[in-house]
């Protein structure tokens, strides 16, 4: 008995002690690999192909830090993380950084000591439902029953906002997305609610697409973005900093296939700067000269990788949006490389 | 050691010398357990030094003070009334009951399914005593979830949704015509008389309720029912008369040799004050029926009135009854097969019947075997009700261990508070059933 007890404190206490941590940038360039918080399994966004390679509009972001930090897109090791366990993997360091539609919020910023460094898609909550039921706004939805994945900012704003309208709902708790999307199908739920892009994402796997519609709703701000512990300043000016790059890029109409092109001839200085033609920006960061522009080598520059993943040529067809750079209408919006 | 060196050779036998701690077994299991414990001290001090700096380390402390935080999040089965604007410790109480809900029926089925099934697996019928070990052996064998899983995709992927109990317009036409060969009727209909409605969201059923109920207070916001109050005092105050009745027949019995009738005295005992008081409240029962317009066309998502039995909560039951109830019978079996089989002859002899052998001979004697690994079982059912979270039920894992513990990020706090109140729960069981125990153990004079 004491024995066990003895034992069990040992594997205990060796978990703790693990937990500790120096700077992030040393250990992933010690240890040669990036290790990123990834969805479980989201279409468009994270999830494994059929060859058991990462791909995705959140995954391309992680390949793309690899590729700054340790110059090569493919080392990168892929964590899933569940709504649940997200902010307790990143913040026990069991991952670098977590790029998984996780929101932006004050608490998470504050109380649960994270970094929200960039903003990678701006969301908002939305409302799936069967075409059949008749319905056309998420106001009609008084006395339905609907499935909400927990851990996430979605159950907060469904209470906030069938409150605020004064009508009443059945709530459906589940652990993942697919549980949820396989109780909406099976009809124990009337609505689904999540993430708008996760809707589109559900929709597009789903078989019978065209008999499901998402209600014209949007009832919050969603900014989803990668996110790194509190008080490792550098590691996240790393990570924005890359995806900063990417959107310049997009911006400059740097893309995979012209950019060897572009540094041979390019005379804007600022792009000179970002590909590490001249200053000496990646050091600065403790990284290497041409950081960025591996970065943008690994999946080409920010609006490619949208559509690649989640564009409207691909089965879940989100539009730019709000999405686009703020020169076409959008909130995606660089600061200067300078 | 030290000692030793400083004494004179062939010192007396009775100087005590530090070596002896070591090398005298009066002393060395003592010594050994002192050392083992300040290790084990030190160790703990260790483990929670390192917490409280790695803690730190990350900025953070421990702090309860989420457990007056408005919760903000609605929890589908509720015991006690709570709304997103309640605070997170209410909405752990929530869970908490919820726990103790399931745990509770859960605990009582398996008994009666474990005695059944482990007193039917020594039956003298092949059949009977085959398919108990079938039971048995099945439920033991493979791991509790996927039990629960199972339960729970049968249970609502079985049954229609609330939709096909819904009367369209289509029906509504084809009623008002007077052929009735073209009469439409809803895929599916209610059970028993329309009070239950088995649909893939869980089991709506009809809901007592009185016209004029004798009204409740509130104490610490949980609400008492003067109602349910009044019938359970009633309930009691007749079991009280009707033993006070028994016992005196059996006086009148002893006296004379002649048992006075007492069954209808015992039945009018026993339910005449109860009836009067339901019927002087009016009670009723409250259908549950979809909410339909002027015209008969049924609208809305849901079955309105009555109320739902949400199938996480009957998968949970059922699997966990099912799954300790085989446990429960091993222990049974091997209760009655403790009981010397001369009993089971002396009782023949005497002219008793198979059943009442069992009864009165067997069983409460085999109670004494059976209540202490039984105990164990209600532990292990009451521990694995966490397991409800894989059906998303939301008992006090799914409420505290799961949505605050995610919304407010204290990991720590929410998992020590878990800890330590499963582990109140579970001290308390046994202390109840050590009770019992003691009150049914061989008694020695």
């Amino acid at each position: 008995m004491k024995k066990t007890v003895f034992l069990g404190a040992l594997a205990a206490s060796t978990v703790i002690a693990g937990a500790a941590f120096a700077g992030t940038l040393d250990d992933v360039k010690a240890r040669g690999e990036l290790i990123c918080g990834s969805n479980t399994g989201l279409t468009g966004f994270g999830m494994p192909d059929a060859n058991g390679e990462w791909i995705g509009f959140d995954v391309a972001l992680c390949r793309a830090v690899a590729a700054a930090v340790l110059g090569d897109p493919s080392k990168v090791k892929f964590v899933p993380t569940t709504g649940e366990t997200r902010f307790t993997a990143l913040s026990s360091g069991e991952v670098d950084v977590l790029i998984r539609n996780s929101t932006w919020t004050y608490s998470r910023d504050s109380d649960l000591k994270l970094d929200f460094v960039a903003v990678n898609y701006y969301d908002g909550q939305g409302f799936m439902v069967k075409k059949d039921l008749g319905v056309s706004s998420a106001k009609e939805l008084d006395g339905a029953t609907v499935c909400i994945q927990t851990g996430t900012t979605t159950e907060l704003n469904l209470a906030d906002f069938f409150k605020f309208n004064n009508i009443s709902y059945t709530p459906v708790t589940v652990q993942d997305d697919s549980e949820a999307q396989r109780q909406y199908l099976s009809g124990a739920c009337d609505a689904y609610t999540t993430d708008a892009s996760g809707l589109a994402a559900a929709r597009a796997t789903m078989a019978d697409a065209e008999s499901h519609i998402i209600l014209p709703e949007i009832i919050s701000k969603e900014p989803l973005g990668p996110v790194v512990r509190h008080g490792d300043n550098q590691w996240g000016d790393i990570v924005r900093w890359t995806f900063n790059a990417l959107l310049i890029a997009e911006e400059k109409g740097i893309t995979k296939a012209n950019i060897e092109e572009v540094a041979a001839s390019t005379t804007d200085p600022e792009v000179r700067r970002m590909l590490g033609l001249e200053g000496e920006m990646g050091p600065m960061l403790g990284l290497d000269a041409g950081a960025f522009k591996a970065a943008i080598l690994a999946g080409g520059n920010y609006g490619e990788i949208f559509e690649a993943n989640i564009g409207s040529s691909t089965p879940i067809g989100l539009a730019r949006g709000l999405n686009a750079l703020w020169t076409q209408g959008g909130l995606q919006y660089a600061p200067p490389f300078r | 050691m030290t000692l030793a060196t400083g004494m004179p050779a062939g010192a007396p036998k009775e100087g005590f010398r530090l070596s002896m701690l070591i090398y005298d077994t009066r002393f060395r299991a003592i010594t050994i357990q002192v050392v083992v414990l300040i290790a084990f001290l030190l160790l703990v001090g260790w483990l929670v030094d390192n917490t409280i700096q790695n803690l730190a380390a990350k900025d953070k402390n421990i702090d309860f003070g989420f457990l007056w935080v408005r919760a903000g999040y609605d929890i589908e089965q509720q015991l006690i009334p709570y709304t997103n604007d309640s605070v997170h410790g209410r909405a752990v109480i929530i869970g908490l009951l919820n726990t103790l809900l399931v745990a509770f029926f859960g605990c009582i089925f398996a008994t009666i399914i474990g005695v059944l099934a482990g007193v039917l697996r020594l039956s003298k019928n092949w059949l009977v005593s085959g398919l108990m070990t079938i039971y048995v052996e099945t439920f033991r064998n493979v791991p509790l979830l996927l039990w629960i899983i199972l339960v729970f995709v049968v249970t609502s992927e079985t049954q229609p949704q609330p939709n096909a109990f819904k009367i369209t317009q289509a029906m509504v036409d084809s009623y008002a015509t007077e052929d009735t060969s073209d009469d439409i009727y809803p895929e599916a209909s209610k059970m028993l008389f329309g009070t239950v409605a088995l649909t893939n969201r869980g089991t709506y059923m009809a809901a007592p309720l009185l016209s004029r109920p004798l009204g409740g207070t509130e104490v610490a916001s949980i609400p008492a029912n003067f109602s349910v109050l009044a019938t359970l005092a009633v309930i009691i105050g007749s079991v009280l008369t009707n033993r006070a009745l028994l016992r005196r027949a059996r006086l009148v019995q002893e006296d004379t040799g002649l048992r006075p009738t007492t069954w209808w005295k015992s039945l009018l005992i026993l339910f005449a004050p109860v009836v009067l008081l339901l019927v002087a409240m009016g009670f009723h029962l409250e259908i549950p029926v979809f909410p339909s317009n002027e015209a008969g066309v049924s609208t809305g998502f849901n079955f309105q009135g009555g109320f739902l039995v949400q199938h996480s909560f009957t998968a949970l039951l059922i699997a966990l009854s099912l799954y300790t109830g085989a446990f429960i019978a091993e222990i049974v079996r091997a209760g009655i097969l403790a009981i010397s089989h001369g009993q089971t002859e002396a009782a023949f002899a005497l002219g008793l019947r198979p059943g009442r052998t069992m009864n009165l001979i067997v069983l409460p004697q085999a109670l004494r075997v059976i209540i202490p690994p039984l105990i164990s079982q209600f532990l292990n059912l009451t521990k694995n009700t966490s397991l409800g979270i894989a059906v998303s039920y939301l008992d006090l894992r799914g409420t505290l261990g799961g949505i605050t513990l995610n919304q407010t990020g204290r990991e720590l706090e929410c998992m020590l508070l878990m800890m330590l109140t499963y582990l109140i729960i579970s001290l308390l069981i046994s202390s109840l059933m050590n009770v019992y125990n003691n009150a049914v153990k061989l008694k020695e004079r």
